[in-house]
This record gives C-alpha cells, sequence and structure tokens, in this order.
C-alpha cells in the first residue's frame, strides 16, 4: 500500500506491504537507528516518535503513519537537546553496547522536551519511568540515568529549534 | 631491556576517562551492527526448530515449500555432511564434547534444527518453515536431570564415542568432575560442627538486546565471508572450515558493532547455517533470532543443584569443604566440563583449607542448550557457597562477616584447587600477588552501614542486610592468548589491530589506552582495527574475563617493540645510546636537550630511515590473578506477600589498575543488574514435556530501569605484578556476589532461608509461612 507521512520533517512516500511493521519500512528505507530487539513492544529498542510521542516501532504497523509525523533518532541529529543528550550519554560512559542507546535516547528526549516546555525538571524517578519501557543489559541504568540528569539540570539554556520543534 | 617505560613516570593514558572509541556512532544510531547493512541479493533464512524433545528425524519433505514463489533453497540432514564438532567457541582443542553435526538427524530439544530454509523475502521464508513436510519418531523425553542420570534406556547421545562426551553411548553424563585436596570425609568426622545444605539455581538467559544475527556472501574471489555478532571470530573461523571443509585462509570472519555478548556469542550459534546456505546458494545469506528463538535455541545458563557440606571448629575454622554439583547441560555438551568446573575452581579457594572435594555431574536433558554466561558457573557456586557460610555463622552463633574475616584467601596464599583443575585438565598453581579483598570489605560496609540497623519504611516490611565474597580469574591461565600489532604512521599517530573481540565492553577503547601509554603519545592518537580474521592477529576472543589482561599485555608488548625500534632509530639519528632515548607525553628526547615530537621521529624513520616502524606481539600467561569483590545489599521483604524490595546494592571491587574507572563502574553495574534478576525475578521456565513457556521479554522479565536500587559502586585498585600497568579483570567477578547478598539479606530480615532462587514473593512467601507454622 500507498502512503504519505512526514518522515523526520519532510514529507515522503512509502510502499509498504500490508502487514508490515513501521520498524521494517523504516530500517529498509534505511533509517536504521532504530533496533530490532524483541518485536512484541518489550525491550523498546526500536523507539521513534509518532507526532511526537514514542513508541514501539516493532507493534506499529507502518500503515498508522499514513498521514501523521515519524521522527526517528536520524531526524533529530541537528536538534540542540538531542544533540545534548548524546553528548551527555557518551560523556558519561552511558554507551556500552549501544545497540538500546537510540531507543533510550529518543525516549529521555520525549521526556525532557516536554519538561522544557513545562519548565519543570524530572527527577530521578521520572526519569526512570521514562526510561523504563527501554531494557538495557549493559549498563543498570546507571550511567544513563546520571546523563539525563545532568541534561535535565541545564535544560533552560537549550534552545527549542530542532526538527519536532518545527 | 633498559629502554622500558620509565616506571616512575606518571601515567597519563591508563586510568584516564578518555571518550570510549565508539560512542558517538553508537550514539547517533549509526550502520554499525551485523543487521544494519545489507549486500545485494541477499537471501533470507529461517530454521524449522523441532515440536519434539525428542525424535529421530525420518523424513523431510521440501516439496511445497520449494514451490513457493521466492523460496531459493531447503537444506536438512540428509543433505549435509556430518561432521562432529562442538559449537562451543573455546580454543582448540574444545574441551566441550564433539556431539553436534550442522543438521542433526535426531533431534534431542523442541527447537533443535530439523531444516533451514532460504528465500527472497523473510515472510516468504517464514511461510515456507510450515510447507515443509517432515515424519518424526517420537522418542521418550528426559528434561529432569535425576531421572536422565537414572536411566540407561533412554540415551540421548547414543554414539559409542564422539569425541569427549564422557560416558558416550552408556550413560546420560556429559560431563564428571571429581577432585580432591586432602581428605574430606576424614576431616568431617574431627570438626565441631558439619553444616549441610542444598540450593538450587536457576536457567536464566543472558539476554543481550541485539538477538544473534549473521549474514555471509562470497567475495569477489570466491571466498567466504560470514559478518556476525560474535564473541569468538577466530574460534568461529576455525570451526566452519573444519566442518565446511575449507582453508581456514579462504574464510574471513567479521565481528562490526555487536549489542551485547555476555557469553551467550562465545558459541557458534547460527553462522554455520548462514555459511551452508550461501555456499549451497552462493549468495547472500542473513538469519536472525527473534527473542522468542532467543530465549528457546540460543543458550542459557546451566541450572544446577548445590550440596555443600563445611567442616568447623567452634572458634570458625573452616577445615573442609564439599561441593557436589549436578547440572543439566539440555541437549548438548557446550561448555558442560569446564562451566561446571569453574563452578568449583573459581569459588572454593575464597576460603582455603587443607581438604576441599569438588564433585560435578553434567547431565544431558531433552531441555534447551546450556552454555557459557558470564560467570560461566562462578554464580552457581558463589551462590551456594556464600549463603553457606551465613548457614554456618548461624550454627555457630558467629557473626557472619567475621567468619569470613578469618577465612577468606589473602595476599601470598595458594589457590589450594588451581593445581587440580584447569580448562578441563590439570590447571597451573594460583598464588595471589594482588588483592584489595580486605579493603573491599571494609569500604563495602561503611558504605552500607553494617551492623547498624536500617528501619523499614512501613510495618508490614523487614528490613535486612546480606553481604556475598566473589573472586574470578583474568583470562584461562596457560591457555588463552592474544596478539597485537602495532604499526605507526608518518604523522605519529598509530594503527593497533588486534583479533580481540569488543563486545560493547570497551575493550577497543582500554586497548588503544595501553598502546598509547606504553608508546608515550596521546589515545587519540590511536586507531583501533578489531576482530577482522583477513586483517588483525590471533586472540581467543572476549570471554574469561581476558581482554584487558591477556590481549593488553600483547598490545603493551607490541608497542613496546615499536618503542625500542624508534629508540634505535633516535639514537642512530642522535649518534647515543637507545639507553639514551626517553618517551612520553608525545615527545622522544634525547642526551644534550635533543627533541623530537613523534611525529618528527615518525617521518624520520618512514622518509629518511626508510623504515616502518611495526610490530606484531603475542601474550599469553600462565596466571590468572582474581579480581575480588565484597558485595552488599539491604533489602525490606513485605511479610504478608512475600515481595522482596532491593534499596541499596554496594559493590567494592578490586580488578587491579582500572585502566578506564568509568568504563570498570559499567561492567560492575550491568553485571549487578543482571544478578539482581538472576536472585530475584529471572527464569526460564521448561515444562516436563521440554517447552519453554516464557520465552519474550514480558513473562521472562530482566530488569528494567525501575527495578534497580541505589547503586553504590566503589572500585579498590591494586597493582597486579603479571598484568599490564597492573590492571586485571573486571567483566565477570561482579556478577557473582549479587544473588547471595540479596538472599542473605532477605534471610536478615525475616529469618528464612531460600534455597531456590529467584527469590520470588511467592517462594518468599511459602518460607515465611512455613517458618510461622
Amino acid at each position: 500500500m500507498r502512503m504519505d507521512l512526514t518522515l523526520n520533517g519532510r514529507p515522503a512516500q512509502w510502499e509498504a506491504a500490508p502487514g508490515a511493521t513501521l520498524l521494517a519500512v523504516l530500517r529498509d528505507e534505511g533509517l536504521v537507528a532504530a533496533k530490532r530487539g524483541c518485536e512484541t513492544g518489550d525491550c523498546g529498542a526500536c523507539t521513534v516518535l509518532l507526532d511526537g510521542q514514542p513508541v514501539n516501532s516493532c507493534v506499529v504497523a507502518a500503515a498508522r503513519a499514513h498521514g501523521h509525523r515519524v521522527t526517528t533518532l536520524e531526524g533529530l541529529a541537528d536538534d540542540p537537546l538531542m544533540r545534548r543528550l548524546q553528548d551527555a550519554l557518551v560523556e558519561h560512559a552511558g554507551v556500552q553496547c549501544g545497540y538500546c542507546s537510540p531507543g533510550m535516547l529518543v525516549s529521555l528526549y520525549h521526556l525532557l522536551r516536554a519538561c522544557r516546555a513545562e519548565g519543570t525538571r524530572p527527577g530521578d524517578h521520572a526519569i526512570r519511568e521514562a526510561l523504563s519501557g527501554n531494557l538495557c543489559r549493559c549498563t543498570g541504568y546507571v550511567k544513563p540515568v546520571a546523563a539525563a540528569a545532568a541534561v535535565a539540570a541545564a535544560l533552560a539554556g537549550i534552545p527549542a529549534t530542532g526538527t519536532e520543534a518545527r | 631491556m633498559t629502554h622500558d617505560r620509565q616506571q616512575d613516570a606518571p601515567r597519563t593514558e591508563v586510568g584516564r576517562n578518555v571518550t570510549k572509541i565508539d560512542a558517538f556512532k553508537l550514539a547517533r544510531g549509526e550502520p554499525v551492527f551485523t543487521d544494519d547493512i545489507h549486500p545485494p541479493g541477499m537471501l533470507w533464512a529461517k530454521v524449522l526448530g523441532s515440536p519434539h524433545a525428542h525424535a529421530r528425524v525420518l523424513e523431510v519433505d521440501a516439496t511445497r515449500a520449494l514451490a513457493l514463489p521466492g523460496v531459493v533453497d531447503v537444506a536438512w540432514h540428509a543433505q549435509v555432511k556430518a561432521i562432529p564438532h562442538t559449537r562451543a567457541g573455546q580454543s582448540h582443542p574444545e574441551p566441550s564434547p564433539w556431539d553436534t553435526v550442522i543438521l542433526p538427524p535426531k533431534v534431542r530439544f523442541i527447537g533443535d534444527r530439523v531444516a533451514v530454509v532460504v528465500a527472497e523475502t523473510l515472510e516468504v521464508a517464514e511461510r515456507a518453515l510450515g510447507l515443509i513436510d517432515v515424519r518424526y519418531e517420537v522418542l521418550p523425553a528426559l528434561t529432569d536431570m535425576d531421572e536422565a542420570l537414572a536411566r540407561t534406556d533412554v540415551l540421548i547421545h547414543e554414539d559409542p564415542d564422539p569425541r569427549g562426551i564422557a560416558e558416550g553411548g552408556r550413560t546420560n553424563v556429559a560431563a564428571r568432575i571429581d577432585k580432591q585436596v586432602g581428605d574430606v570425609e576424614a576431616a568431617l568426622k574431627s570438626c565441631d560442627h558439619v553444616v549441610e545444605r542444598t540450593y538450587w539455581l536457576p536457567r536464566v538467559q543472558a539476554s543481550h538486546i541485539e538477538p544473534h544475527v549473521a549474514i555471509s556472501w562470497l567475495d569477489e574471489d570466491g571466498r567466504l565471508v560470514v559478518k556476525t555478532s560474535t564473541q569468538v571470530p577466530f574460534h568461529l573461523r576455525r570451526i566452519l572450515a573444519r566442518i565446511l571443509e575449507l582453508k581456514e585462509a579462504d574464510i574471513r570472519v567479521i565481528k562490526p558493532r555487536v549489542g551485547g555478548g555476555f557469553g551467550d556469542k562465545q558459541e557458534m550459534v547460527m553462522e554455520d547455517l548462514v555459511a551452508l546456505m550461501t555456499l549451497r546458494t552462493r549468495r547472500p545469506v542473513r538469519l536472525e533470532f527473534t527473542r522468542e528463538e532467543e530465549l528457546i535455541c540460543a543458550r542459557v545458563r546451566h541450572p544446577q543443584r548445590i550440596v555443600m557440606t563445611t567442616g568447623v571448629m567452634n572458634d570458625g575454622t573452616i577445615v573442609a569443604n564439599r561441593m557436589r554439583v549436578t547440572a543439566d547441560t539440555g541437549a548438548y555438551g557446550s561448555h558442560a566440563l569446564t562451566v561446571q568446573g569453574n563452578t568449583g575452581q573459581k569459588v572454593l579457594p575464597m576460603y582455603p583449607c587443607a581438604h576441599i572435594h569438588f564433585q560435578v555431574t553434567c547431565l544431558y536433558t531433552n531441555n534447551p542448550i546450556s552454555g557459557a554466561f558470564r560467570g560461566y558457573g562462578a554464580p552457581q557456586g558463589c551462590f551456594a557457597l556464600e549463603c553457606h557460610i551465613d548457614e554456618v555463622a548461624k550454627v555457630l552463633g558467629h557473626d557472619r562477616l567475621e567468619l569470613r574475616r578469618k577465612n577468606h584467601i589473602r595476599l601470598g596464599d595458594t589457590d589450594p584447587l588451581s593445581a587440580k583443575l584447569g580448562e578441563g585438565k590439570e590447571g597451573l598453581v594460583r598464588v595471589i600477588r594482588s588483592t584489595g579483598l580486605e579493603k573491599a570489605i571494609e569500604l563495602g560496609c561503611e558504605a552500607i552501614g553494617w551492623g547498624q540497623r536500617q528501619e523499614p519504611t512501613a510495618p508490614h516490611l523487614s528490613r535486612g542486610l546480606g553481604m556475598a565474597l566473589a573472586m574470578q580469574g583474568s583470562g584461562i591461565a596457560g591457555v588463552d592468548w592474544g596478539a597485537a600489532t602495532v604499526k605507526l604512521n608518518e604523522d605519529g599517530s598509530v594503527n593497533l589491530a588486534v583479533g580481540a573481540t569488543d563486545i560493547g565492553q570497551g575493550s577497543d577503547t582500554v586497548l588503544a589506552q595501553i598502546c598509547a601509554e606504553e608508546l608515550g603519545i596521546r589515545y587519540e592518537d590511536v586507531r583501533v582495527l578489531s576482530s577482522d580474521t583477513d586483517l588483525t592477529p590471533f586472540d581467543v576472543g572476549a570471554y574469561a574475563s581476558s581482554t584487558t589482561y591477556v590481549s593488553g599485555g600483547a598490545v603493551q608488548k607490541a608497542a613496546r617493540a615499536v618503542r625500542e625500534q624508534l629508540a634505535a632509530i633516535a639514537a642512530g639519528r642522535w649518534e647515543c645510546t637507545t639507553t639514551d632515548v626517553r618517551f612520553g607525553e608525545g615527545q622522544v628526547s634525547g642526551p644534550g636537550g635533543k627533541a623530537w615530537t613523534m611525529a618528527e621521529l615518525a617521518s624520520h624513520a618512514l622518509y629518511q630511515a626508510k623504515v616502518q616502524p611495526m610490530a606484531t606481539a603475542s601474550h599469553l600467561s600462565n596466571e590468572s590473578p582474581p579480581p575480588f569483590a565484597a558485595q552488599f545489599a539491604d533489602v525490606e521483604v513485605d511479610r504478608e506477600t512475600g515481595e522482596v524490595f532491593l534499596r541499596r546494592f554496594v559493590s567494592a571491587v578490586d580488578c587491579g589498575t582500572p585502566v578506564h574507572p568509568d568504563l570498570v563502574l559499567g561492567q560492575i553495574e550491568g553485571a549487578v543488574a543482571q544478578a539482581i534478576g538472576y536472585g530475584l525475578f529471572e527464569e526460564v521456565i521448561v515444562d516436563a514435556a521440554g517447552r519453554v513457556r516464557n520465552p519474550n521479554f514480558l513473562d521472562y522479565k530482566i530488569a528494567s530501569a525501575l527495578d534497580m536500587p541505589e547503586m553504590i559502586t566503589i572500585l579498590v585498585p591494586t597493582e597486579e605484578p603479571s598484568g599490564p600497568f597492573g590492571a586485571k579483570a573486571a567483566g565477570e567477578v561482579p556478577i557473582d556476589g549479587p544473588a547471595p547478598a540479596i538472599v542473605n539479606a532477605i534471610c536478615d530480615a525475616v529469618g528464612v532461608r531460600i534455597y531456590r532462587i529467584p527469590a520470588t514473593p511467592e517462594r518468599v512467601w511459602r518460607q515465611i509461612k512455613e517458618a510461622g507454622e
């Protein structure tokens, strides 16, 4: 089936098999930051934003994207908030194997963008809740949580000019 | 050797939290994993798994499957030469039995390989599985290890002599160990107390988030290329060459970034299948496990039953220790002997005594295949021993901390079991030449507030503290080795090629730091190429806590050799002796204020002296110095529901010199997270028919960010004389202690002993209820 959507801020047309998942189509398109981890919506390695909300793209039908906005980690490459998160995750040694990192980053981005809009600062528990759908087997979550907390502490100074903000 | 790196010079690269070499590309989600880039014309493979736990495959008819448009090929046992081997990725000759062929004529667990199909799309390959007609002769299934031991009328492996099976063709025993120091039976008679308890350990799965995945193709010279998510590229090449009857030079194994391994990828789980289908079709072939296949067809930690018997005197002196292990290796004997060997070998030396007896009976069953998983037998043994020490203390009426302090291994002690037990054979004697255990206990006690009663946070909760000590190894003494090539470029930068396998733990980074430190340059000037069998020298791979210690030793030697070459070049130019040439901070200096930057020297070497400064070095250690850990848990237990809340967890770890402190902390924190699951909620449940009941992440739960306690992790640096810049291992030791520390804390909180983990609410509740009756 043919679909029209906004992919990473730009109009896009997809041809996808009726049963195809959003994850499968994204990866076929070469957008491989979202990873295949479980295909049952339990691990979060495939997290992307659908109309700004984080979803497990492995259990979302590609057809759902028709007429909607899909944003992957690649689409946030120039977003100042995402860049800060990526830098913080690297600086805090929160990347080990890195397979779950893109999904974690998208979840954290969603949390912190909302907090910035509200003018609030998420605590440790809110960060952990935001990450609770992203399973990581390497880090024990200590360093990713610390990285997010560091970005959260400086949130007000990060400009909202990224792809998702437009 | 006079121009060694000056020992008194401050280290600038080792000990520095440099940016992990691959972190940014991973954080940007770039295409760096096996499945991120597909070769043109690639076929998709799927495996038809057995629906029976034990059956002969009488007939396979793929006519209907092959008629499906898009299906290219189907293979099953009758079409593939049966060359016995083990899929365990270990040094040749492997201590695991050669009890496997690529596609077996008899299937031995639900999910065992019956046939493999390749098609133009994944969907077609999946549909084709349902169109393969198979006739089975169903055999009685043995899914209980005691029944497997008792019965000889049903044999899971019937061949009289497949190489290495302990009792091939006679019983279902895959491996036996019986090693004794002193005379335990006699010693027990003279002890004031003999304490015997039985402990049960569950089947758990590594659950790396990237599943097993491999892609193979033929290069322009017709050579087989296998890109795969593996921990053991060189072992893989060797095994593939033998079973596919190719020269090793005609196989190239490439390991890209790996999304976690934890031992589960120390095994040829699928690479033989993609290679086989590429050779049959001459096309690229890709196979990836689903999460369900991971939990059924990959490897699990060996379930065990351990009987601990300890003889102790009234003053708390441990006189004798006996550990009897019964283990379930499942359908095949991958790592059967060596994992179980580690259960005693890595654990019992914690409390050296004159009489130690270690017995193992490891059984084949028709259950999923057990194999390597971080800790490699030690988490099982450590759980039994460290729970048991608490039990012994209780019987004696002694303090459990003081009992440990009185008996634990110390600097200069000889590991009593080491000579009797190595990698499946006699080992090398191990003497402790570095230990931070006393300090780790002290710092850990301080951090958890040992001896101070913590108040429960609600009336229905009880609070308690528990501890456990652990030791592991740094590689396998006299077996594990690796090689490295250091090549200097004319701008002073360095290419480092290592066989060592970065699976996310950060070994590329750590090895670059060691290289830079030895050469006197900056980490940022080193580029690493790792684990490509065409381009890098040999290494056994990422397992047995070996990479920093063993492969790091090779890197240090190669860098030193290059430095010696450079010293000779500089000495020739400056007309001095090589001993007068000094290296450090990117500078090379000689007598009379002569100095070059590394770039100037390198440029001189390549364009004036016209030589390539370059060296390859190999390294093997006849020692395996143990890292040590003291770990502490603070729990609250709901007396009404049995639920356990882990509030705080402290790890104090001696890994020698932490080459990259943040990465070491990451190893510890990640290991603790896995071990919390082992202690509290992870279990692959297999029913009596051999079927996995919970093959997904909803029902097989691993720790999420919300399941983690407050974590306090303390490094206790020591200088290990045999390690590169004093380093020992860090990857495995912290996974051993959490489960017993948590269970000991539960016992401290509510007074009941959990002998079988995971300590689920139901199990804890039942114990509380029984104790109350």
